[in-house]
């Protein structure tokens, strides 16, 4: 493999791709500077009406929220004796870490004084603050994620017994790694309990938390679902036996898993506008609104799933994750930037300023650098072949 | 699978069932209403009496020693802009409406702030003095504490690339603590302002309110608004009007949040336990499933062996059988042979016999025979 891949590599650094994420990552450099000696006013649209943009709405709660399948994924396997998912729980895993990873670096850029982010947890507890459930646990998860992704790292430069031991803790790994993402995946959603003057009361309620946690398990599993067939395309030549033949029953597992959940999630949603008595906003734009997410977003994916999986055409599971995973970003951005401050005259509503959109295809951009770097060295999609049939 | 898959949507639902039941009696036991400190400062401010001079944002600016605006603060034309709290501003006078009222704006120390609340590392507080203090030194800028507020008070200095932070009225408790008046109460010409005792402040208000009925709208606003707050107001019109809003509801920003937040130690517990379960329960069918195959194997095994073990037999039957045959083949080949020699022999003797004559070629002869 890897004297294969050397000549490979050198005649091919001028890729479209290479170049393109170099152009990216040059400008990235650039507005990471200029965030860092002009300010958040030099390069966001945020004022003090606005304290949240699209750093907090896409790069926190979407990137939270897509990087669940970590947890979904090794708790289908561990917990559940799912043994089939057992290829996909690697490749899920490091996005996971990869992702978090990525939303701690990107709330350097947001918060203003980023050298403080370990004083909720160091220095002075807000325990009374929903934030610092999230903070708390990010910073628990990012670590079990971190040991969850190590005998992957370990097996590559060969430490047999430090990998060997880790491996050891996978079940208590695992069923941290649950407890904590259900804590900060729910609470992503509480944060927003705090604001019901602020937030449309179509997507407030008193059970975000409970929206926020069942709905990042199918993000989580739309997420490998895409990442998977992604990684099919890409780097098909990395995977081994196992892993191609497994994938088929992981993308029909998780699709059909996803359907259900999905349905579920648009009834519990429908509850809670019972609940409220929400009925008379949707026939508003923002009910148009409100109802092009949860039909057109969740429940049509849903169908699309269900069709999937009962027809076992894994297209349709493929197209149906991409837009659930589309239908997530849509509703994170809703409660966090869209939906939030609706009340406001439209001037002063906030936009992102290019330059946030900028850093945030910078740093989602230097996570796909990095994926790349990490699934075409060390044995992610395919068993070292050291450590082959025990696990 | 599809047992595993029904168990596993059962347990999530049976847990955030839990959770969200226990997050509300967590509250209901834990929480005797907490109605702000006794004997703290509040301000009333009677916007009926306010005539929109802007001498509170000049005194507030001065006492914070705040950036000078760009326009004077005898500019009244600043007045046709609606404006909000700033870095540099931390407090605003609005006009509107023609004739028209003014309102002053600034942080209304909650009794419960939700900004206090939402802080996750304690920067703001509520004082016993009533005030609603902000510690620099330990605020990260996550401005979660801006999402939160109701009144959209706090500001933000952005531009500031290396100490930016988070800045609001202070109810000039510094001024307080030495015995004075809030920079903005004391200059005010026409006494809008009023500083005492909260609760001195609400008796106040009815007061007037009930003196004078017709000028006053029947409204204390912050005496229960997102549980009550220390700047209480007064007006003649509907604080819709003057751009206050009365769609907030009496319930505090701590009890919006107390369910979710009471679900944790719920989940901490319930959790680890729930999963070791299913895990032991996955693991038991696996085990059972794993033993069903290997006694199966054995079963094979055994049965194999058996059946081995009879061709062998079998076999070796067979085997003893044709080596029988064989033998006695031979032998009678042997026996078939030896009756022929003898044939022979007895052939060759009635030879000799008959060759008497010739004794010693037939001597020869049957010498050859025997061979
Ligand atoms: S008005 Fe806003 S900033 Fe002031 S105490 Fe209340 S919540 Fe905090
Ligand atoms: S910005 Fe500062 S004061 Fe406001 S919530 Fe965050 S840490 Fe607390
Ligand atoms: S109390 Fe002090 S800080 Fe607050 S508005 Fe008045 S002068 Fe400004």
């Amino acid at each position: 493999m890897v004297a294969q891949d050397q000549p490979m590599e050198k005649s091919s650094i001028l890729t479209p791709f290479n170049v393109i994420t170099s152009i990216i990552l040059f400008v990235g450099v650039i507005l990471m500077f200029l965030r860092f000696t002009r300010g958040i006013g030099a390069v966001t649209n945020l004022d003090n009406n606005n304290p949240w943009g699209l750093w907090i709405g896409f790069d926190l709660l979407c990137g939270v929220a897509l990087a669940a399948g970590g947890y979904v994924t090794s708790s289908a396997c561990y917990v559940f004796g799912l043994k089939r998912f057992h290829s996909a729980v690697r490749p899920a895993i490091l996005t996971a870490f990869l992702g978090y990873a990525l939303v701690v670096f990107a709330l350097n850029f947001d918060v203003g004084r980023p050298w403080k982010l370990p004083y909720p947890i160091f220095v002075s507890q807000g325990t009374s603050s929903l934030l610092f459930e999230v903070g708390l646990c990010v910073f628990l998860y990012l670590t079990v994620l971190f040991v969850e992704a190590t005998p992957a790292a370990f097996e590559w430069l060969g430490f047999k017994k430090l990998r060997t031991w880790v491996v050891r803790l996978t079940l208590v790994l695992t069923i941290f790694g649950v407890v904590l993402s259900t804590l900060h995946q729910s609470s992503l959603g509480a944060l927003f309990m705090i604001v019901p003057s602020k937030l449309h009361p179509l997507w407030y309620s008193g059970y975000l938390h409970v929206y926020f946690f069942i709905s990042s398990i199918f993000a989580g599993m739309s997420m490998v679902i895409f990442e998977g067939s992604m990684a099919h395309r890409w780097l098909h030549d990395k995977m081994d036996a196992t892993h191609l033949a497994q994938s088929d029953g992981v993308v029909l597992g998780f699709g059909k898993a996803a359907s259900f959940m999905m349905m579920g999630y648009v009834g519990i949603k429908i509850i809670g506008i019972a609940v409220d008595n929400n009925w008379h906003y949707l026939s508003t734009g923002w009910g148009a609104w409100f109802l092009l997410e949860l039909i057109g977003f969740v429940l049509f994916p849903a169908i699309l799933y269900g069709m999937g999986a009962r027809e076992k055409n894994l297209t349709f599971i493929r197209i149906a994750s991409l837009w659930t995973v589309l239908g997530i970003i849509l509703n994170r951005l809703n409660i966090s930037v869209i939906a939030f401050n609706w009340q406001l005259p439209s001037d002063l509503r906030y936009v992102p300023s290019f330059m946030e959109v900028g850093t945030t295809i910078f740093i989602i951009t230097l996570g796909v650098v990095v994926y790349k770097f990490i699934v075409t060295r060390m044995p992610i999609l395919y068993e070292h072949p050291d450590y082959k049939e025990e696990h | 699978m599809a047992i595993s898959r029904r168990k596993f949507l059962g347990c999530i639902t049976a847990a955030l069932g839990t959770t969200t039941g226990a997050g509300a009696l967590a509250h209901a036991a834990s929480n005797k209403d907490f109605t702000g400190y006794p004997d703290s400062f509040g301000v009333l401010h009677d916007s009926t009496k306010c005539i929109g001079c802007r001498k509170c944002e000049q005194a507030c600016n001065e006492v914070n020693s705040l950036a000078k605006p760009g326009k004077p603060f005898d500019d009244l034309t600043v007045l046709d802009q609606k404006r909000r709290t700033g870095e540099a501003s931390y407090t605003i006078v609005n006009k509107f409406g023609n004739p028209p009222v003014f309102a002053k704006t600034q942080c209304n120390h909650c009794q419960e702030p939700a900004c206090a609340s939402a802080c996750f590392v304690k920067a703001l507080k509520k004082d016993p003095s009533g005030a609603v203090t902000y510690d620099e030194s330990l605020c990260v800028g996550c401005r979660y504490c801006m999402v939160a507020c109701p009144f959209n008070i706090p500001a933000y200095t952005y531009n500031d690339p290396l100490t930016p932070k988070v800045t609001k009225c202070t109810m000039c408790l510094p001024r307080i603590k030495e015995g004075k008046l809030p920079g903005c109460v004391e200059i005010c010409p026409r006494e809008a302002l009023i500083f005492g005792k909260r609760d001195k402040l609400v008796t106040l208000a009815w007061e007037k309110i009930d003196r004078n009925p017709d000028h006053y709208f029947k409204h204390l606003y912050g005496e229960h608004e997102m549980g009550g707050t220390s700047w209480l107001y007064l007006s003649q019109v509907p604080f819709t009007k003057i751009g206050m809003r009365e769609d907030l509801g009496v319930t505090s920003a701590p009890k919006l949040t107390s369910g979710a937040l009471g679900a944790v130690p719920i989940i901490v517990g319930l959790w680890p336990v729930l999963l070791t379960g299913v895990y032991a329960i996955s693991k038991r069918k696996e085990k059972i499933a794993e033993e069903e195959q290997e006694s199966a194997v054995q079963n094979a095994k055994d049965l194999a062996s058996q059946e081995m073990k009879d061709q062998l037999l079998k076999l070796s039957k067979k085997m003893t059988k044709e080596k029988e045959t064989a033998i006695a083949n031979g032998v009678k080949k042997a026996l078939v042979e030896v009756e022929e020699a003898a044939k022979k022999a007895e052939q060759a003797a009635a030879d000799a016999a008959e060759d008497a004559t010739n004794p010693e070629t037939t001597s020869d002869d049957s010498e050859k025979e025997e061979e």
